[in-house]
């Protein structure tokens, strides 16, 4: 009984501080990946290959004047960057890394992720408009259209999954994967997710409410120090959440030949992390009205049409 | 889509390529011989100094950041008593290098001057003077100048005439 305690207490911090420590060190990868394919080094100085990096702009974040503008909404805007850190901390605990390790066991896991996402977006919209500041209200604003839109058409996208499994419960559609991954049944639905994923994690080049060039910062123009730092992190966490997400539903979890389950998981999740961070290598960020109209007029008709073919193949074939 | 999916691979495939970044510390800066950097005083192929404290240089610096004394020694040949270049102001322009008419003052391709006292940044003539000629070895101002200079007269210089007297009427 004490065993099985410690056990999951074990499960719960070594997640935590997994994602966490992930999430910062992701600050380092990125830049240095990104630095790989644009032919340069990237941070390589401190530390072997510069992974103290990482230690160093967390010292920096630290000791910067931890500033709230006078003409912000003080409470508003403190909270906002705990929501982000809260929401998707939150949502990895329902993914199920093997089959040893994983917080909870719910039967509406993929709901549970899609609330939490959802709830991400308050961090930005009251950040941004807690901020009062017109580039962060407009990167708020931006953040809560690209939301909104997106969002639809990621839940849609996964209902194919849930059709083909008829559960929410996460580790009972990794199992069902055993034999066949879901992204070759689903490969569609794959498509749509992952793009809403990045659009969800708004990472390039979806990242219209940061938009460097145009709104400075958007949503996190006035923030400083760690309060920053929160957003920033956040941002790393979801990008491993959204992979994760896309490992589980249409890449069999931890399913695979020889390998233990553990470095299964963790291989699929490093392709994906590297698939966001080439994204942003390679992709120019789209103008607000076409991402608008690609959302609505593209991917959500994909996803709507994958949702009928899917229920069709299903009520032919399998019979409910 | 397809050319969203074809800069993805093309962006890719950097992941073989060379890299343009140079780590500078360690590798060193590879400058061309007449990059402007560090300025030097030059000696002539005897081992004299070159300069001979005409103020042309200083006069050319468009910040100011030279100054000089000139002085004599006994043979009558000038020269700088102290020559000093504030590198601090210096923009590193390469006037003082085109107004010099003995070739004395040269900038080399050294651009590694970085100080944590501003005031280092003030070189005196002992730190400009190098042993060498620079750029142009075989220069000598003095053996082909027709100023008169302890040890050669006037007339004396490489391809000059001895002097003409004016006072004679004979070819």
């Amino acid at each position: 009984m004490t065993t099985a305690i410690w056990l999951h207490i074990a499960n719960v911090f070594g997640i935590l501080i997994a994602v966490v420590g992930a999430s910062a060190l992701l600050t380092w990868i990125e830049r240095r990946m990104l630095g790989l394919w644009q032919d340069r080094y990237g941070p390589n100085r401190a530390g072997p290959f510069g992974i103290l990096q990482v230690l160093a702009d967390m010292l920096k974040l630290f000791a910067k004047d931890d500033w709230t503008p006078p003409f912000a909404d003080r409470a508003v805007f403190i909270i906002a960057p705990a929501i982000i850190m809260v929401v998707i901390l939150l949502a990895f605990a329902v993914i199920p890394i093997t089959p040893a390790i994983g917080i909870v066991d719910m039967n509406i896991g993929l709901l549970f992720f899609l609330a939490m996402t959802s709830l991400s977006v308050y961090s930005v919209v009251l950040g941004g408009w807690a901020s009062n500041n017109k580039y962060s209200l407009l990167g708020g604003l931006r953040s809560a259209a690209q939301m909104i839109s997106y969002e639809v058409f990621m839940a849609l996208a996964l209902a194919g999954v849930v059709m083909l499994t008829g559960t929410f419960n996460l580790r009972e559609i990794v199992n069902a994967q055993s034999g066949l991954w879901f992204v070759v049944p689903q490969f569609f639905g794959f498509l749509v997710f992952s793009i809403a994923g990045i659009a969800e994690a708004h990472r390039l080049p979806f990242d219209l409410p940061e938009a460097e060039n145009e709104l400075i910062a958007g949503y996190h123009t006035e923030y400083s120090g760690m309060k920053f730092g929160m957003f920033f992190v956040g941002e790393y966490a979801s990008i491993i959440l959204i992979s994760a997400m896309i490992v589980v539903l249409f890449f069999g979890g931890w399913h695979g030949p020889w390998l233990p389950p553990i470095v299964w998981f963790l291989i699929k999740l490093t392709f994906f992390v590297g698939l966001f961070i080439l994204l942003r290598a390679a992709l120019p960020r789209p103008r607000y009205d076409q991402l608008m109209a690609y959302g609505w007029k593209f991917m959500l008709p994909l996803a709507l049409l994958n949702l009928v073919v899917t229920g069709a193949v299903t009520l032919a074939f399998f019979n409910g | 889509m397809l050319s969203h999916l074809r800069t993805l691979w093309a962006v890719f495939t950097h992941t073989v390529a060379r890299r343009e970044t140079l780590l500078y510390p360690e590798e060193k800066l590879k400058l061309p011989a007449r990059y402007r950097g560090r300025i030097i005083l030059s000696r002539d192929p005897d081992g004299a100094e070159r300069c001979v404290a005409c103020n042309l240089c200083a006069v050319a610096c468009p910040v100011d950041c030279i100054a000089l004394q000139k002085t004599e020694d006994e043979t009558g040949r000038w020269y700088p008593e102290w020559f000093r270049i504030n590198f601090s102001r210096c923009i590193y322009c390469g006037l003082c290098e085109e107004a010099c008419p003995t070739y004395a003052i040269q900038l080399t391709p050294d651009v590694e001057q970085s100080e944590y006292q501003r005031h280092n940044m003030v070189y005196e003539k002992e730190d400009l003077l190098i042993d060498g000629t620079g750029k142009y070895h075989d220069y000598n101002f003095y053996r082909v100048a027709g100023m008169a200079v302890g040890g050669k007269d006037k007339g004396e210089a490489e391809d000059e005439r001895p002097p003409i007297d004016v006072r004679s009427l004979l070819p």
